[in-house]
């Protein structure tokens, strides 16, 4: 069953969610193809010709890409998806964009965010937020359209060598266009594919009080997430939110300082390796899925964290 | 200015959810149910464009059974002008969905579709994605922020990254994040009002939509459970825990 993997990058680089996805694509199939669809993308390509395993790479490289609308990036996976079997990508918020459009105009169900393959068409998805997990079987002889949980894959080596081949672009469907973008920029490694990440709650009480948990991710490597309480009361800005709704991550530590760990919170971390909670409401949820737990006083406990972090050698 | 907005029944947000034990589905008796939180934020938003003087008339829709009536009555109290349900016995996929908006779009004609990015009980994220695709439109996915001009539709949407903004050709699609607006609490006078507010009732073959499921639900599952570790008492603790007996530091 030939299978074409969607990369996701942002011209420059390719995210590390193509590799995890590629993981699960290899499992579906093979030849597993990659498509970069991009602006000025060539060393998207190159990078993704190392996924081993992997069939070839095609890229796109056109002005119309660069952003990755959904318009004219469904219109491109369609004109090559005559030739696959399945069509996969990463559950980003991109691949969650196209993905859909390609599915419903090749008149078959999408899988969406799966978390494992349990057979040549029989994949597993969190539902009700993580609550209950559903298997589902894909019908006969259609096409699948899948998108990855990539949280829940190891990224493929990159020890390959495929062929990459240019192709052209598709006719732009021309009913949207790309305005502007609002990145945050940051040093930190991404919310998403962070070894390590500390969030935030409503206990921050304020949006300045976060930078007491930037000197702790500055130590620690580690990436600065939020509750969506604190993204609604403004504290910070959405691309930090974790949750059902927001991203989903799985580092090796998720630190929950000022949480008190609502169900859509725990679907966004609770398959993280170690759960730190810091939080002075002993009756927290939060706790109940904390591998170490301190009721403390953030407003104590985080400066003292640092301090600590500091006497150790961290940063 | 016609406004499509299709809304869902769900499981209500604060219910925790138990999983059947023959492994069927989800016990969804003497469970509260509510509209998905993100098609009340898609409601609102329609209610404020009509408010504006953008919209003029707001036609919301649910598939689903007879109970659907009283989401599509809540959107009516909101300010909705009027309903149209129709009814399915079991869970229809997005794509069946998909295809009864499309062919409800192609009959009314509106400029804009608002719904929710997702609903919460099957998280799929498909739906709008999809009626867009089957109606040749564009589409402004994970919204923030929504502005009518020139005929197109600016929508700021939330993506990885933070915010990207792109312009719609009309008519258009539009799915609702969190931060678009904070919905309102229907008062009781408009409650009494909704009650007179016309619901046409409809069947998937009045569109001539199968809306037969396609997926093969094979089982339903509890997740794997986390077990609660253990309290430490000092920050000192912590961090020697995090170096010493987890290793993640």
């Amino acid at each position: 069953m030939s299978v074409l993997l969607v990369a996701e990058h942002d011209n420059k680089t390719l995210k590390e969610a193509t590799a995890k996805a590629a993981t699960a694509a290899l499992k579906i199939g093979s030849p597993v193809d990659i498509l970069v669809a991009g602006s000025g993308a060539k060393a998207v390509a190159d990078a993704a010709a190392k996924i081993a395993g992997i069939g070839k790479v095609l890229l796109a490289d056109d002005a119309q890409y660069a952003n990755q609308l959904a318009e004219p990036m469904a219109a491109l996976i369609l004109e090559l998806a005559g030739k696959y079997d399945a069509i996969v990508t990463s559950a980003s918020a991109s691949g969650k964009n196209y993905m859909p459009r390609v599915a419903a105009t090749l008149d078959v169900p999408q899988i969406s965010e799966i978390v494992s393959v349990d057979g040549p068409d029989t994949f597993t998805r969190p539902i009700y937020a993580g609550n209950a997990m559903m298997q589902v079987q894909a019908p006969g002889g259609a096409k699948k359209v899948i998108t990855v949980r990539t949280t829940a894959f190891k990224a493929a080596e990159m020890t390959g060598s495929a062929s990459v081949e240019t192709i052209g672009a598709a006719k732009n469907p021309g009913i949207s266009e790309f305005v502007k973008e609002e990145l945050s920029k940051s040093e930190r490694p991404e919310l998403a594919s962070a070894k390590i990440v500390i969030s935030g709650g409503r206990g921050m009480q304020s949006g300045e009080n976060f930078h007491l948990l930037d000197k702790i991710a500055d130590r620690l490597k580690a990436a600065v997430g939020a509750s969506r309480a604190a993204v609604d009361a403004g504290f910070v800005p959405n691309e930090y939110q974790v949750g059902q709704t927001g991203k989903v991550v799985a580092p090796e530590l998720y630190i929950a300082v000022g949480i008190s760990g609502a169900i859509q919170h725990l679907a966004g971390m609770k398959d993280s390796k170690v759960i730190v909670a810091i939080n002075k409401d002993e009756e927290a949820p939060i706790f109940q899925v904390a591998d170490y737990g301190l009721v403390a006083d953030l407003f104590k406990a985080i400066p003292e964290l640092d301090e600590e972090l500091k006497k150790q050698g961290y940063g | 200015m016609k406004v499509l907005v299709p809304i869902k029944r769900v499981v209500d947000y604060n219910v925790k959810i138990r999983v059947k034990a023959d492994q069927t589905g989800i016990d969804l008796a003497n469970v509260k149910m509510s509209m998905n939180p993100f098609d009340e934020i898609a409601v609102e938003e329609a209610v404020r464009l009509k408010e504006k003087g953008a919209a003029t008339e707001i036609v919301a829709i649910s598939i689903g059974p007879q109970e659907c009536q009283e989401t599509i009555r809540t959107a009516l109290a909101m300010g909705a002008d009027r309903g149209i349900l129709v009814k399915a016995a079991h869970d229809v996929e997005p794509l069946a969905v998909a295809k009864i908006l499309a062919a409800i779009a192609k009959a009314e004609s509106p400029q804009l579709v608002i719904l929710g990015k997702q609903a919460i009980d099957d998280d799929s994220n498909q739906t709008g994605q999809m009626l867009a695709a089957l109606l040749g439109w564009p589409q402004g996915t994970f919204a923030s922020k929504v502005v009518l001009e020139g005929g197109k539709a600016e929508v700021t949407r939330e993506v990885d990254g933070g915010l990207q903004t792109v312009k719609l050709n009309l008519p258009a699609i539009v799915t609702t994040d969190l931060r678009l607006n904070e919905p309102r609490y229907a008062s009781l006078p408009n409650i009494m009002k909704a009650k007179k507010k016309p619901i046409d009732q409809k069947e998937p073959g009045d569109y001539g939509v199968d809306a037969a499921p396609r997926l093969k639900v094979l089982k339903v599952t509890e997740p794997p459970k986390r077990k609660a570790g253990v309290k430490v008492k000092t920050v000192q603790e912590l961090v020697d825990k995090l170096k010493n007996e987890a290793g993640v530091i």
